[in-house]
This record gives structure tokens, sequence and C-alpha cells, in this order.
């Protein structure tokens, strides 16, 4: 086929059908407002919410106002809710049939869940700056410096980039987008809320702190607030890229073998 | 090389349900193959696994002389698929749609341009090009989806059940670029559940049960099997019946019974219904209905297997009817 342009390098294809695949993820943003407004108002009314209702009550140890504390913990929650976003947009594709025709398609066999990760770390950016301007606004403010804070904002988009896969393998293998919403939910509540993302895990039962110290959210809010806090933070930002890095080795090879593989 | 797609001996199975049962067929160059059965009897299966999207069990596909397990990429490159349902984006717009397929097909962004532009010209979308396809009706959607599946000129179409929930003019308008396409040389395997669409577009026919293939011939060696109108008699009880089918029978025409219904099949309607009346007429038990009509997918059924195809079509029209409508099995 002579108008075919050539792509020597299988990464060069792959990289460019996961970003039309993202591209086409991201138009749905534009046309669907209520996805729009789901993954920007929700973080910005848990942001209010968590500041002025729940903020007298909590009061967390150390010179910090809650806000300060709070901020990195939202952050995490956001982009831990927003995953779900890939589980639905997969499972909607499969039961339309459009992920048939992607895979009749001589395209890269990884775009379809390149391109759906992609568009999710890109709206998470987004939202990220949103809710800094919106946290910033009602008093947040940063302890340490510019790049600690871009760092921890880095690692809040790693994170948000691990669970997608998570949720993408979810999305395959349920099929229905309301089921994956269904199956999500139990999962997320207890990762979120059992979790230092709010609360100081030391208010929490001793039986339920073990848990809530050691998984990922915790682990991730808690090197996202010494970045931006101060303080210890080499063991807490290794110990959450760790968990990150370990997420992406087990969910990744998982969603692309379920991908391959799904009927 | 002579087939565009030779199936030999494909087999299989989803958990208790052996969907491909060794099912055989080739498909000449720029022909129209028509996969004719009702639901469920493989034809999806195979376009699936003809598509690359599934493995089969065992047997062997191949398609423009690539193997569907062994060179999956070379398949991808020279086939087409339009599914039953409209894959496509509701999101994004129609010249969108088209786009994403082309992005994804590795076209130039010039010839894109232009062959995105070309298609929706040709399925008259060019108006609604910018809109939606949210806002699509079912037909648009259908004739979108199957542009969609032309975007990277595929030698090679797999049309599966395309005109499903067309109306009549839809489904006349997608046959004729059905036609078209194969005039300039594109090869289509066509799979639908209606003998008469089958007919008109197909070159040759397979039809499948189970699985497998139980006949494979030219649509009108099919329908000289069959005889161009079914007539349809349906009695108060079966002894009723029964008498008739003797009556009609000692007059030289064939005709079966099953339970009150007699079943005519012929290619002289207009004597072969006027004979059948008079013997019926004889004893004073008229038939409680009687419907004339164009063999459909379940006559092939019953004249090949013996039995129905298990997803029936009732497209009877009833051209006399007794008070009492209900008669029809």
């Amino acid at each position: 086929m002579s108008q075919r342009t050539a792509f020597r390098h299988p990464w060069t294809r792959a990289l460019r059908d996961g970003v039309a695949v993202a591209r086409r993820n991201l138009i749905a943003y534009r046309r669907v407002p209520q996805l729009l407004v789901f993954s920007t108002i929700q973080p910005v009314i848990f942001v209010l919410m968590f500041r002025y209702v729940f903020g007298g009550a909590i009061r967390p140890t150390g010179r910090f106002p809650y806000v300060d504390f709070l901020m990195p913990g939202i952050f995490v929650q956001t982009v831990v809710f927003g995953s779900m976003a890939a589980a639905i947009g997969l499972a909607t594709d499969m039961q339309s049939g459009l992920l048939e025709r992607f895979r009749s398609l001589p395209m890269a066999r990884s775009a379809v869940l390149t391109g759906r990760t992609l568009a999710d770390l890109t709206r998470n950016v987004g939202v990220a700056v949103l809710m800094s301007g919106v946290g910033f606004a009602v008093g947040f403010r940063i302890h340490t410096n510019t790049v600690a804070f871009l760092a921890g904002m880095l690692l809040v988009l790693l994170f948000g980039y691990a669970f997608s896969w998570i949720f993408a393998s979810v999305g395959l293998f349920v099929g229905d987008p309301e089921a994956a919403q269904a199956a999500a939910f139990p999962v997320m509540a207890p990762l979120v809320f059992a979790s230092s993302a709010f609360i100081p895990v030391s208010s929490m039962p001793g039986w339920l702190q073990a848990f809530a110290a050691h998984q990922p959210v915790s682990v991730t809010a808690t090197a996202v607030r010494s970045l931006f806090l101060g303080g210890p933070t080499a063991n807490n930002v290794i110990g959450a890229v760790a968990w990150c890095v370990g997420i992406l080795v087990v969910a990744f090879p998982l969603a692309v073998w379920r991908y391959r593989n799904a009927v | 090389m002579a087939h565009a797609i030779s199936v030999e001996g494909l087999t299989k199975r989803f958990r208790r349900l052996q969907a491909l049962d060794g099912i055989s067929f080739q498909v000449d160059r720029a022909t129209v193959f028509g996969l004719l059965g009702p639901n469920g009897a493989g034809k999806t299966t195979t376009v699936r696994v003809l598509a690359t999207i599934i493995r089969p069990d065992g047997g062997r596909a191949e398609v423009l002389g690539h193997d569907v397990v062994h060179d999956p990429e070379s398949v991808r490159a020279s086939i087409g698929l339009a599914g039953q349902y409209a894959a496509v984006d509701p999101n994004l717009t129609a010249l969108e749609n088209l786009r994403l397929v082309g992005q994804l097909t590795a076209l130039g962004r010039r010839a894109l341009h232009e062959r995105a532009w070309e298609l929706l010209e040709i399925f008259g979308l060019k108006e609604a090009a910018n809109r939606p396809v949210r806002t699509f009706s079912g037909g648009m959607r259908r004739r979108l989806d199957v542009a969609a599946a032309l975007v990277h000129r595929p030698p090679v179409l797999f049309l599966d059940e395309p005109t499903t929930g067309l109306d009549i003019e839809g489904r006349r308008e997608l046959w004729k670029m059905i036609r078209d396409l194969v005039q300039s040389g594109t090869t289509v395997l066509l799979t639908t559940q209606y003998l008469e669409e089958a007919d008109r577009l197909a070159d040759r026919i397979a039809v499948i049960d189970g699985g497998k293939v139980v006949v494979d011939d030219r649509p009108e060696s099919l329908k000289a099997r069959l005889g161009t109108t079914v007539l349809e008699l349906t009695f108060s009880d079966e002894p009723t019946a029964l008498d008739a089918l003797t009556r009609i029978q000692s007059m030289g025409i064939q005709a079966e019974a099953e339970r009150e219904l007699v079943r005519i099949t012929t290619s002289d309607s207009a004597a072969v219904l006027l004979n059948v009346l008079r013997a019926v007429d004889v004893n004073g038990a008229p038939p409680k209905a009687i419907s004339m009509r164009e063999p459909t997918l379940d006559d092939v059924f019953l004249a090949i297997t013996g039995h129905h195809a298990k997803a029936r079509e009732d497209q009877s029209r009833p051209v006399l009817s007794s008070p009492q409508p209900k008669g029809a099995p």
C-alpha cells in the first residue's frame, strides 16, 4: 500500500497509536460534560469539605494546620478515584464492540491500554493543577520548596498512573461499565479511607493501624506530605515509588494478557 | 493462491458450546460469499477467527495466503471488519471516527484526510461529518461502521450481519455499496440470517448449522432446490390437514404436512394456488389461513437438514385469512 507511512521501529508505532487512542479518550471529556464535571468538581468539593467541614474536628499532630496535612492526601485520593475511569472506559469499549474493531486493525497491540492510561494521566495533570489552585486559595502552603512540590506532584501522577493499570485490568475482566464501578468501590474505599490520606493513622484502632500504615495510599500520601512539609523524606519516597513499581509490574502484564485474551 | 479466504476444518469450543465443528469453505477473489445460518450457528465465531480476534482450537484459516494464527499482523493489514453492533465511538464525530481508524492503520496525514471525506461522501454522511455519532440514527451509525472498515482500503471485507436493524431503504443502500465494492475488486465475506440478502448479494452461499457447513452452493442452485414461493395452509386440526394433504398430493402437487399445517414449495405459485384451493374446497373443510411468501432461512433448513432453524424468522404475509387470525405456527 503506497499511501501507508512506514514505521520502521515498533516502538514508534506503539507510541503513535497510543497517542491516537489517548486523544480519542480525551475527546470524550469535551463531549460528555458529566465526565468532566465528575472528575473536576468532585475533588474540589472534597478539598472544601475536608477543609471546612471535618477540618475543625480533625487535629493532626505536628505544627502544621490541617489543610497542609490534608492536601497531599486529597491529591492521592483523587488520582485513585480517577483511575476508575480506566475500568469504566475499557468495559464500555468492550461492550460496544469497539475493542473488537481495534483488535482487527493493524495497530500496535499495546495502544488501546497505553492510550487509556495516558488519557487518564493527562486528565490527572489538569485536575492536579486545578486542585492546587483551590488548595492555595483555601490556605494550603508548601513548607519546603518548588522542586520538592513538583517532585510530590510527580509522585502523585505516577501513583495515579499505576492505579490506572489496576483498573484497566478490572474493566477488562468485568466487561460491563456498571459492574466495573461496583467492583471498584469496595477495593478503593478501604484503601482511601483506612489510610493516612485524611487523618493520622495513630488515631485508628491498633489492628487497623498495621494495614493503614503500610498500604499504598498511606505510604504515598505520607511521602508526598514529607515532600510538601519537610522532615525525613527519602525513605517515604522510596517506599511510595516501590509501591508504584510493584503495582505496575503486576497490573501491566495482567491487563495486557487480559486484553489479548478477552473474548 | 487462488482463494482470497480459505478455511479448513476450523474448530472452536467455548466452555460447553462447540461453536465451530470443523467448518470449511473457500472464497474466490472479488466475490461475495454469504454465510447463512441462524443465531448460534457459528457465523460470528468464524468471522472473529478470520479477523484474528480469537484463536481457533483446530483447523486452518488463511486470508490472502496469510495464516490467521501464525501471521495475524499480515491478516490484519488486509482486512476490514464491520460488526453486528456499530463499533464506532459515540463521543467522536463521524470524521473523528474515520480519522482514528486511519491513524491506527498508519495512513499518511494527507491520504487520511482525503480518504475520510471520500468515504463520508460515498456513505452519505458528509453533512453529518462533524456531528457526534451519539446523535446518529441506527442506519447512519451502521453506514459509518462499514465506512470505518474501509478506511485503509482492505482487499478483504468481513461484514457480520451488516443490515440487522436497518430499514428496507437502508438495507438496499448498503447492498448497493457492497456490490460496488466487489466490482472494484474487494472480496466480501457476509454473514446473514436472511436468505433474501444472501441471494441478492452472494456469488456463493454456505448454509451453516451447529458450526458446520451443511450446504455450499450457488444461490441459483440453492433456490432451484427450494422453489421461489412457499404456500402454507393452516387447518383447524391435524386430521383435516392430513386429509387436505392427500387431496393436494393426488393432484400431483408436492406437499408436506406438519401438524395442522400443509406446506407447498413451488416455482409456479399462481397455478398451484388455484389447484390447491380447488382440491381442499371439495369436502367443505377450508383452511383457517393461507399464506404465501418467499422461502426463508427456515425453509432452506427444512429442505436441507430436515429440521427448523433454531432462531426462527416469520416473514409470511397472509393473502387470505379466515375470521380467526390465530393459526400461523
